[in-house]
């Protein structure tokens, strides 16, 4: 199909785009990427009246230190992820899990932002995004606000976000620790106590897996004090399995992204440590 | 405020100014304004890959892309590949060769991607060169083909 008819609006600037978005309390799409929002406007799933399509206003394209972590501006594509030297630098986990967003022929316009804003349950940037404690900036004509991850993502393709806000950017915290779309998806993290080579910290955040990520603090908790051994990863995959909220879908069913999720912790863990012991 | 829009943008090298509807897309526009009908069309929301472009030197998804969106843009499309005289690009020449299509109806979208991929990295392997196709269905199941024409066109254009 193709979009039904809408006004086009391409600002040249962030305080003309909000001011749309304020006008039009409601009624406006915002254009980044659009890998997203095009399909819904082909299939008429959108039927938005005006789209804001802020791919020229230049001073959102940006990846920039911070504080020991980085800061990306609405327009950084996902190819950025894994050509910039600062991401390689600072957030290799970023560069690592970009593999697994869509194609390269997508990832070439889609935003970081976008994918963050659009708060699809099976994609890996929200997961991501809970997982390094990312702090999201919501601009609109009345000002700022920061948003952290664990608040910012509500339920199915639903953020913090309201209508008259930009998701201007995304600030990833340095890390104090350390990823088709999904049936079901992990982010792990482990860290071993230096002296007795336990498991002192652990974060395992699930995707795909209910309405927002989800933190299943209970498998993290499993670990924390344990040897990064089999029997600790399975006590933590059980967990898991229990801690997630899976839907049942023309996908997957709701037993078998369970399963999946559960084999996922298993194999995120060995590959954790498998890095520990390396490094 | 529009509902319509005038972009100038330049295709396989050649200027084009046209005024079009704001929701049309990409590859509608190449089709029917410009005029160039060998991107095709496929599934309308980005995940087959029949409609790749490349958007200045990037492989994108001309469906899921607004015209407008291409104001001041370089783009270019199959049409792009071949010399003016006729003669195939070292790209078509191998997927010739190595049976790289059945129905073609994928291909120029394969082609597209190929093209940057082998321009950025020359000497892909075999798992980067499956990473870039992996953007892209064929229903007559020809990926191995596919992969096979890949190699050969990047060996080709190493050589050149």
């Amino acid at each position: 199909m193709k979009p039904a008819k809408f006004d086009y609006y391409d600002p040249r600037s962030l305080e003309e785009a909000l001011a749309l978005l304020d006008t039009h309390q409601g009624d406006g799409k915002i254009l980044a990427g659009g890998q997203s929002l095009m399909p819904l406007l082909n299939m008429r799933l959108a039927r938005p009246n005006i789209v804001v399509d802020i791919n020229r206003i230049k001073e959102l394209n940006y990846v920039r230190a911070s504080d020991g972590g980085i800061v990306i501006g609405a327009l950084a594509r996902q190819r950025t992820l894994q050509t910039e030297r600062l991401i390689a630098e600072r957030m290799p986990i970023l560069q690592e899990a970009a593999y697994y967003i869509a194609h390269p022929q997508i990832r070439s316009r889609g935003t970081i932002c976008g994918s963050i804003a659009h708060a699809d349950p099976a994609a890996e940037l929200p997961a991501l995004a809970l997982a390094l404690e990312a702090e999201m900036t919501l601009s609109s004509a009345k000002g700022t606000r920061s948003v952290g991850a664990e608040t910012f993502f509500q339920s199915f393709f639903t953020t913090a976000l309201a209508a008259n806000e930009i998701l201007t950017e995304v600030r990833f915290p340095a890390p104090p620790r350390h990823g088709d779309f999904a049936i079901a998806g992990i982010v792990a993290g482990l860290a071993l106590d230096p002296d007795r080579q336990v498991i002192a910290q652990a974060r395992l955040v699930y995707f795909g897996v209910g309405p927002t990520p989800i933190r299943v603090k209970a498998a993290e908790e499993a670990l924390i004090g344990q040897h990064a051994e089999e029997a600790a990863f399975e006590a933590a995959a059980q967990s898991a399995k229990q801690g997630i909220d899976p839907s049942n879908d023309i996908h997957a069913s709701e037993a078998y992204r369970r399963a999946v999720a559960a084999t996922l912790t298993m194999r995120a863990l060995r590959a954790a440590v498998e890095k520990l012991r390396k490094n | 405020m529009a509902t319509s829009r005038t972009v100038k943008l330049r295709v396989n090298g050649v200027e084009h100014e046209q005024t079009v509807e704001a929701r049309k897309t990409l590859v509608d526009f190449l089709r029917e304004d410009v005029g160039l009908t060998g991107t095709n069309v496929g599934c309308e929301h980005g995940v087959c890959g029949a409609c790749t472009i490349l958007m200045n030197g990037e492989a994108v998804r001309s469906c899921i892309m607004l015209a407008a969106q291409a104001d001041g843009a370089e783009l270019m499309t199959v049409e792009g590949l071949a010399k003016p005289g006729g003669e195939l690009h070292p790209i078509q020449e191998s997927f010739r060769e190595k049976h790289g299509l059945q129905c073609g109806f994928c291909t120029p979208g394969f082609l597209m991607t190929t093209y940057e991929l082998l321009r950025k990295h020359p000497d892909a392997d075999e798992e980067e060169i499956k990473e870039w196709l992996s953007g892209h269905l064929c229903r007559c199941t020809g990926y191995q083909d596919i992969l096979e024409s890949v190699k050969l066109a990047a060996s080709r254009l190493r050589r050149t």
